[in-house]
């Protein structure tokens, strides 16, 4: 089957995060198709590159952007959301005059037409919040 | 691109997060897409659509009138829990007026708030094929 994942929560500060990151590995490992992940609301932050954990504590952005590379999956950013937030990617930070970005590798930019062609294209749209 | 029913849930109060927000956003770019939009007001999201709304006072801006624009983009369903309007002591009087044009009928205002008990909301959400809760 295929899948479009919403994510509406931030890393650490809610279960949702985590929870979404397994849900979409398990749907891998039984062989479904994940069309598109959408980070929206303070999701955006799970594509930070700014992230220090304590050392005992999992890395989620990491995780995410590994998964991705793994599996080839299409991590979407909603640009409304990240720019309330300050999440911004080389480009976007470039488009604004800042001189720094914090988008980790895996993940792009783009607006929330992209929820709905994946609520569209999807068999399943799952969101994850509070 | 193919039609799908979207339905939107709204579970919060406007004001307070930025989720009520935010997901009149997504529902106002669904409608740009075409499809067969649904919205849903329960629990604290019946204050969203509630009259005379003034942040005067908390600094945020008032967002309220864009729930009045919802009929120009075609999204004329919008289901209210009659239970959760009860339960924080309000009725439809205290909601906004919001109508959409059936340009079928001489472009005659119509409601769009359709009242439900939770039995009737649970078999319209069954209906739906995309739901998005906010």
């Amino acid at each position: 089957m295929k899948f479009t994942i919403m994510i509406n929560e931030g890393p650490y500060q809610h279960q949702s995060a985590d929870s979404a990151l397994q849900f979409c590995r398990s749907l891998l490992a039984q062989g479904h198709e994940i069309f598109r992940v959408f980070f929206y609301h303070d999701g955006v932050n799970n594509g930070s590159s700014l992230s220090v954990p304590p050392a005992d504590d999992r890395l989620i952005q990491k995780e995410w952007s590994e998964l991705s590379k793994e599996h080839d999956l299409d991590l979407v950013i909603c640009i409304a959301a990240a720019q309330r937030r300050g999440l911004m990617d080389k480009d976007e930070a470039k488009r604004q005059g800042f001189e720094s970005n914090n988008m980790i590798e895996g993940f792009r930019i783009s607006g929330l037409g992209q929820l709905i062609e994946g609520g569209i294209e999807s068999d399943r749209t799952v969101v994850f919040g509070d | 691109m193919a039609t799908k029913k979207f339905m939107f849930v709204n579970r919060k109060a406007p004001y307070g997060t930025v989720y009520a927000l935010e997901s009149l956003e997504v529902v106002l770019i669904s409608a740009a897409f075409e499809q067969d939009v649904s919205l849903a007001f329960i629990d604290d999201g019946v204050y969203q659509i509630t009259k005379g709304q003034d942040t005067t006072g908390i600094g945020q801006k008032n967002f309220s009138n864009t729930y009045k624009a919802l009929g120009d983009y075609e999204i004329k369903k919008l289901y209210v829990s009659k239970e959760s309007l009860e339960e924080r002591g309000l009725t439809q009087d205290d909601l906004m007026d919001l109508v959409w044009e059936d340009e079928d009928d001489d472009w005659a205002e119509k409601p769009s708030i359709i009242m439900v008990d939770r039995s009737e909301m649970a078999a319209v959400m069954a209906e739906q094929e995309v739901t998005l809760s906010f």
